[in-house]
């Protein structure tokens, strides 16, 4: 699938970059494999893009070092950009230029011949369903359509990384959908990818490690699995069909799951927050165990669904905000049974 | 979530993921090109630029037939008789004003410009640093030259007549046209050091101003006195005005076109290099 699984893509070591009073940057340590999705996790303003544009060489590092397929980012500049693309948080394309002219400037800045410029730019085009907006200018473009603009130019010319620096922001879900199936297709053939975004989802659907940070720093990072399990388990989403049992239901999960029991407004649902005692490889057994002690004690359960923790719980979690305030964010129901 | 995305996306074709990965296959990268290729490159950017907001070549076609006619009408009749005589002596020089003070437009897109996103990705690619810049003012002396012809031909129809010849005023102008292009980097570089459009536009107008008309422009610096004259005859604006009007005229005024280029050189090799340093920074 990669040409390239052995090697580090991206290797930084306390990597610090401060505007005036501000450190912006921190202290990052980041490694990311060659070949994967390396997702950087965080809300506005913690670092990621100043990160992202010190890696893709705009920006100067004010301390530490980083290394982009063994190359040094200050000193070894050019060769890192031979290798990297970057599409930005706004269209890194020439809004005044139409899509094809566009295109074909980077072909041409790329080093391929006029002619070779223009096929590889409607080719392009074509696979990415643009086709008939190639002469319109690219501010007449909607916002999904610009993303798809971008993308495209950035991997005119296949990149070894592909910075993508919240490639999703403030599109509609569908549009969403299609640039995440273009993240994929990108991957598939071996590019390596380092994705930032503050949408916990988005990390989770497409990276497979995940640096998570806050205020310049990385303050956790690992595969998926591991920090949904520094959390805890996951959850027990149960309906009843007897809304009077609830109470008695709710105390025999909290014994049974070492759990924190919350009732919905829905009068017969009850979400149980597995504790530290329940671990992520017997959480189904357990879960199992309560929902027969449930039916022993004769309470009807209607519905019943095991969720893995969401990023969500595990990012709130992790810069310290208090995830139970928010009743409407929904685990993703992995691991699903019904009852 | 609103109707309208919903729709707008839902024209959109699908992305063909077979023919992505097509694409995506070959990891043949071409060999790098040279700086000359990728400062052309960036000039053809700048080309299309005109050629979809043609209105910004207003600057470089109303802007210098008005500068003709209004010179030659208003001081015509006192300094030289009538305008028709005037003309003869001022053409070259307003001609160097006019392009010379066009040329500050260029520190005004570049600051406009640079702030876009476009630019990290320009800034990513692995190319000769200096093109971009380049490429504007390769552009921009696409413009000059408009802007010179469509002086001329108002100039002859006033009653104009270089002596020179055709060769004559072909070399007043690739000389005037290569100058401004040294001289705009001043202009990138205020347009990278500034943060805003309006200061670029003000501090363009502190420079542009007294450096164009304190020459010998409209006339001879002779009455001047003699505070101003040291300053008048020592000006890149007055060697530069002196040669295009020998060189139109028919002379081949040597020393005056070495004083132009060594000042287009000095202006490059100073405002060259600081230009590419903000560049680099920004």
């Amino acid at each position: 699938m990669s040409t390239q699984t052995s090697g580090l893509a991206i290797e930084t070591a306390g990597l610090v970059k401060t505007f005036g009073d501000t450190r912006a940057v921190d202290g990052v340590d980041l490694t990311v494999p060659a070949g994967t999705v390396y997702g950087v996790l965080g809300p506005n303003g913690a670092g990621k893009t100043t990160t992202v544009k010190m890696l893709a060489t705009l920006l100067r590092p004010d301390g530490g070092e980083a290394h982009v397929f063994g190359h040094d980012i200050v000193r070894e500049a050019d060769e890192v950009r031979g290798r990297v693309s970057l599409t930005g948080q706004y269209a890194s394309v020439d809004e005044d230029l139409t899509g094809t002219e566009n295109l074909v400037l980077l072909g041409r800045l790329l080093g391929h011949h006029k002619r070779a410029a223009r096929d590889r730019a409607a080719q392009l085009l074509e696979a990415f369903g643009l086709t008939e907006a190639a002469g319109k200018q690219v501010k007449h473009y909607s916002g999904g359509m610009r993303r798809r603009i971008d993308i495209a130019a950035s991997i005119l010319n296949t990149p070894d990384l592909l910075f993508l620096d919240e490639p999703t922001t403030g599109l509609d879900p569908r549009s969403r959908n299609q640039v995440w199936d273009i993240v994929r297709a990108v991957v598939a053939q071996g590019t390596t990818v380092l994705l930032t975004t503050q949408y916990l989802d988005e990390a989770d659907q497409l990276a497979s490690r995940i640096a998570v940070i806050d205020r310049g720093r990385v303050i956790a990072e690992g595969t998926k699995g591991e920090l949904k399990s520094s959390v805890g388990a996951g959850s027990v989403h149960l309906r009843l069909r007897d809304p009077d049992q609830r109470d008695l239901a709710a105390d025999l999960l909290r014994r049974a799951l070492d759990a924190q029991v919350q009732p919905e407004h829905d009068p017969v649902a009850l979400t149980a927050r597995l504790g530290a005692a329940v671990s992520d490889d017997n959480a189904a057994q357990q879960a199992s165990r309560a929902l027969s002690e449930l039916a022993h004690a004769g309470i009807t359960v209607d519905n019943f669904s095991l969720g893995q923790p969401s990023l969500d719980e595990v990012f709130l979690a992790l810069t310290g905000h208090d995830t139970h305030d928010s009743t409407d964010h929904s685990d993703d129901p992995k691991d699903e049974v019904a009852a | 979530m609103s109707t309208a995305t919903t729709t707008e996306s839902a024209e959109l074709a699908p992305v063909s993921a077979e023919s992505l990965a097509a694409l995506l296959i070959s990891k043949e990268r071409p060999p790098r090109p040279s700086a000359w290729s990728t400062s052309m490159t960036f000039g053809w950017r700048a080309i299309l630029k005109i050629k979809h907001v043609p209105e910004q070549l207003f600057d470089v076609t109303a802007f210098p037939i008005m500068m003709v006619l209004m010179y030659t009408y208003l001081f015509g009749g006192a300094l030289a008789g009538s305008p028709k005589e005037y003309i003869q002596f001022l053409l070259p020089g307003i001609l160097v004003m006019s392009v010379v003070m066009i040329t500050m437009y260029t520190g005004v897109s570049v600051n406009t410009d640079i702030e876009k996103g476009v630019f990290d990705r320009f800034r990513s690619l692995p190319i000769w640093r200096p093109s971009t810049m380049v490429g504007y003012l390769l552009g921009d002396a696409l413009r000059y030259t408009i802007a010179s012809a469509v002086m001329l031909t108002v100039g002859i129809i006033l009653g104009y007549r270089p002596d020179g010849g055709i060769g004559g005023v072909l070399a007043g102008i690739a000389l005037l046209v290569l100058f401004s292009f040294a001289f705009s980097w001043i202009w990138t570089m205020f347009g990278l050091m500034l943060r805003t459009e309006k200061s670029v536009m003000g501090v363009s107008m502190m420079v542009i101003f007294p450096l164009t008309f304190l020459s010998n422009v409209f006339v001879d610096p002779k009455t001047m006195p003699g505070w101003l004259q040291a300053f008048v005859n020592n000006s890149p604006i007055t060697h530069l005005a002196s040669a295009v009007r020998g060189l139109m005229g028919g002379d081949w005024p040597t020393a005056e076109v070495a004083w132009s280029l060594g000042w287009a050189g000095l202006f490059v090799l100073v405002f060259g290099p600081i230009t590419m340093r903000l560049y680099n920074r920004k």
